[in-house]
């Protein structure tokens, strides 16, 4: 198979980038769309020109490493996967593939099509964990999990923190990426205690680290490699409610004079 | 001079533990504060002990090439996690995993060190679920089991077909915590690139920052290296891209043995290989030889489609042969007879590369929906890569390198010969001897970080006077320097060849010579086409760029001059073992049947292996005694 490839090529994350238009030839439809590109790589490296930089590691799927936007779609046109499950039998002969880089304000550009989502880590470690020292843990089958619980926090847990939720955004929101994390734990008897704070401190760190709000157009579950739903979305603004409104928690900030405003 | 001393306690097996925990010193919580330790790679065994030993106080400097630590290989891992737990009362213990474990690895790893594996192993479980891993549960509410990968009781926990990410999602939020609270600075896309050693002590690292290039000294008062192992040597491996040897080897160079290179295991379900720029193999998990029974045509000559073919036509070969384990036998035994059918010719696929692994019995059995809730995602993995519907037509499936036992040599405190370099994970040689069963190699990893490094580290804190040395220290700069002049020289190459090609041609070398089988005239003759391709490799490499900027080519061919270095030392660790045992299979010691003939009087010893410069390496022998069970023969027939 012969494609047109139109690369977005950047240097930094403060210099401009621009498309650059490379030929792909006798591509094999056997071969993965990574595959293709490290093809094209060694073209490069061979005559002395600089690679595109992108990212992978596992090649199945599961590490979340790989992210273009292919033809415009967060890893591109197909359903429930990353662009590392992608195959050259999906694209048609002869036409232009357009490839980016995941664009948001909270994903600078480290290179080409590499972008830096520290953001994400940052917005675990404000919170999204189950604070539990090594040691001294109870026997798993103390505390009972039901079947379908347990299998809706998988549902949440399967995200693998690619970002394509933020990149196919038109707010470039984390939400979807929050939710699965936030509802994840939440539907488990051993989050329980931290549900609420957990809410909160997830919630501001992602507006924090500069990405926008939800719109609810549900781009992120359509290009998301887990077909993670926007579900988690709706049980993240209620955990948020519950957390903020309906169940504020125990008083933690006690004022200093209680008796202030009547004064 | 290296002096094997393994530190294995004495007394009962039982107690042995237990007695070594209360043995050793601890280090005052006013004292942890002012040591600082470095943990290399965050996967199961390096994001658990990171994670651990921030809580315990230490502080931590944390490194990885990923992008984010949540990247590592651990999470590729499919199929579950054994422990002991006994949930289903169908007879096991702890004392069972202990000895399937060590039967599974041919009797060449520790007793000890299995024992304690095996222990520590139904705590993991536990450790899991406090910090939120949704493991598969019941109806009821309880934890799932199933059987797994070649042992006869149900003991392996899983999370659908995910279960690697998920506890290394659970090892990850416990660090993110730890970072959270300042205990651990965690240096993402940073790079080990060689050891610094003291005095005799591991006291840092040298690292390359992958996005500014800058090349940077980092001192500790302990170095601990969970940095994964090496399958990727053979090009084509079911490892993650960026899997490499470097840290490992670069520890070696410095002085710490490693042990047992040679025992690599190949996965016998893979997706097979279909065309030359394949970069990677996609493992299967193995639990789809539960329900999946593997055949080929009887005559080699029979190029109908699988449906086609009638029940009496067709050879369950892994039933035929082994009646008692069938298609669950281990994986090398599988593995090797399923490359045994396809020499033949029997083979299927365009290539001739593979086997049927066909899933209509239990179809019909139980029913589409609980197969597909079972490997679901698996199933649909499979149709993305080959373009086929294995509800409808059997997949096929290939042998492709997985996971290598091998690793850096440790003694029962997971101490390499260098003190303070402590090794945990798939990076050091510990606890599966030659070969590793079905899902215990997220048990090692989270037993070794969780439950037993921070132990015996705290002892060697304790009794060890490390001052603060500063980072422009002689051997420190040596060390720099060091990392410094291979980066330029990657970058000198007159540009002809990339650094691909040459590890395809690696991989070729070694697959062939030190693949499935191994031979001695197989095995010369690699170690006499390597040196040569290593010396093209300086001459010939293209690597465009600078050193001082994000530059992945650079990354890449310094990976790949390690395995064309460290190809040297698998060659000749398999020609040293004159045996069959585990994944190590020597033709010429077979039986008639094509069974592995093992050799205990002459090998049942731990080959670790002293680097020397520009010579052949020394081997020294640590003799593995079998106080508590009598080595026996694996038959699986």
């Amino acid at each position: 198979m012969n494609f047109t490839l139109k690369v977005w090529r950047q240097r930094g994350a403060g210099e401009r980038g621009r498309f650059v238009i490379y030929p792909a030839r006798d591509v094999s439809p056997a071969m993965s769309f990574l595959e293709m590109l490290d093809v094209l790589n060694q073209q490069l490296v061979l005559k002395g020109q600089e690679p595109v930089a992108f990212e992978s590691d596992c090649r199945e799927g599961i590490c979340g490493s790989c992210s273009l936007v292919i033809n415009g779609i967060p890893h591109g046109p197909d359903r429930g996967v990353a662009t590392c499950q992608l195959y050259m039998r999906r694209f048609t002969e002869g036409t232009t593939i357009t490839i980016e880089p995941w664009r948001a304000k909270a994903f600078p550009i480290i290179r080409d099509l590499v972008v830096d989502r520290g953001a994400l880590d940052r917005v675990m470690q404000a919170g999204g964990y189950i604070s539990s020292n090594t040691g001294g843990a109870v026997d798993g089958n103390t505390i009972l999990i039901g079947k379908d619980r347990a299998e809706s926090a998988m549902d949440a847990a399967s995200c693998i923190s690619c970002g394509a939720c933020v990149a196919a955004c038109k707010n470039a929101s984390a939400m979807l990426f929050v939710a699965a994390k936030v509802s994840h734990l939440a539907l488990l008897p051993q989050g329980e205690p931290e549900r609420a704070t957990r809410a909160k401190a997830l919630m501001k760190a992602m507006d924090r680290e500069g990405f926008g709000s939800c719109g609810n157009q549900y781009e992120c579950e359509a290009v998301c490699p887990k077909s993670i739903s926007v579900h988690f979305i709706a049980a993240f603004n209620r955990e948020f409610l519950r957390a903020t409104v309906a169940e504020p928690g125990p008083l933690t900030e006690i004022p200093s004079d209680p008796h202030a405003e009547f004064r | 001079m290296i002096a094997l001393d393994s530190k294995v306690p004495s007394g009962p097996l039982e107690t042995k533990w237990d007695r070594h925990r209360f043995t050793e010193k601890l280090v005052s919580p006013n004292n942890k504060q002012h040591i600082k330790i470095i943990v290399v790679g965050t996967g199961l065994a390096g994001a658990s002990a990171a994670s651990t030993l921030g809580q315990l106080g230490y502080h931590v400097d944390c490194f990885c090439f990923h992008d984010s630590p949540r990247r590592a290989h651990s999470i590729a891992a499919q199929g579950g996690i054994n422990a002991a737990k006994n949930y289903q009362d169908d007879g096991d213990s702890v004392a069972r995993l202990f000895y399937d474990t060590i039967k599974g690895g041919d009797f060449r790893s520790r007793e000890a060190n299995v024992y304690r594996l095996a222990q520590v192993s139904t705590q993991i479980i536990d450790q899991c679920v406090a910090l939120g891993v949704p493991f598969a549960r019941e109806y009821g509410g309880q934890l799932a089991n199933r059987s797994f990968g070649g042992v006869q009781v149900s003991r392996t926990f899983y999370c659908r077909g995910q279960t690697g990410q998920q506890l290394l999602l659970g090892a990850y939020s416990a660090l993110c915590w730890q970072i959270e609270r300042g205990q651990v600075a965690m240096h993402p896309r940073t790079e080990m690139l060689d050891l610094i050693v003291i005095d005799g002590h591991a006291r840092g690292i040298v690292a390359r920052d992958l996005v500014s290039g800058k090349i940077a000294v980092h001192t500790a008062q302990a170095v601990v290296l969970a940095t994964g192992g090496y399958s990727n040597i053979f090009y084509l491996s079911t490892n993650a891209t960026g899997s490499n040897v470097t840290a490992t080897y670069r520890a070696w160079k410095q002085g710490a043995a490693f042990a047992n290179p040679c025992f690599t295991q190949i996965h016998p379900t893979a997706i097979p290989p279909s065309e030359e720029h394949q970069a990677k193999l996609t493992l299967m998990s193995e639990s789809l030889r539960n329900d999946g029974r593997i055949w080929v045509p009887k005559e080699a000559s029979d190029r109908r489609s699988p449906d086609q073919i009638p029940e009496a036509e067709r050879d369950y070969f892994l039933e035929r042969r082994y009646p008692r384990f069938g298609n669950l036998v281990p994986r090398d035994v599988a593995s090797r007879a399923v490359k045994a059918i396809c020499d033949e010719g029997r083979g299927v696929g365009p290539v001739g590369h593979g086997v049927y692994l066909d899933f209509s019995d239990v179809i019909a059995r139980e029913g589409l929906g609980l197969v597909r809730e079972r490997y679901g995602n698996l199933f649909d993995m499979y149709q993305r890569i080959t373009g086929e519907d294995a509800y409808e037509v059997p997949m096929r499936i290939y042998p492709a390198p997985h996971y290598t036992m091998g690793g850096l040599w440790v003694d029962y405190n997971l101490m390499s010969t260098i003190p303070g370099l402590f090794v945990v994970g798939e990076a050091n040689f510990a606890d599966h001897g030659a070969n590793r069963l079905g899902a215990s190699s997220l048990m090692q990893g989270l037993a070794d970080g969780y439950f037993i490094l921070p132990y015996t580290i705290g002892h060697y804190l304790a009794t060890t006077k490390n001052g603060p040395i500063s980072h422009d220290h002689a051997e420190a700069r040596i060390a720099a320097d060091r990392v410094t002049m291979r980066t330029t020289k990657l970058l000198q190459g007159n540009g002809r060849r990339t650094a691909a090609s040459f590890h395809r041609a690696l991989g070729r070398i070694m697959w062939n010579a030190c693949g499935m089988a191994r031979h001695r005239a197989g095995l010369k003759h690699a170690l006499q086409t390597i040196p040569p391709l290593r010396h093209d490799f300086w001459r010939e490499i293209a690597v465009p760029g600078s050193g001082e900027s994000f530059n992945q080519e650079l990354e890449y061919a310094g990976r790949v001059a390690d395995f064309l270095e460290f190809a040297e030392l698998l060659c000749h660790d398999a020609l040293h073992r004159e045996e069959s045992c585990g994944a190590h299979f020597r033709e010429e010691h077979q039986t008639v049947d094509g069974e592995p003939v093992r050799d205990d009087k002459g090998f049942a010893h731990v080959a670790a292996w002293e680097h020397v410069p520009n010579g052949a390496p020394i081997l020294y022998k640590e003799p593995l005694t079998f106080e508590f069970i009598k080595p026996a023969m694996r038959s699986y027939q």
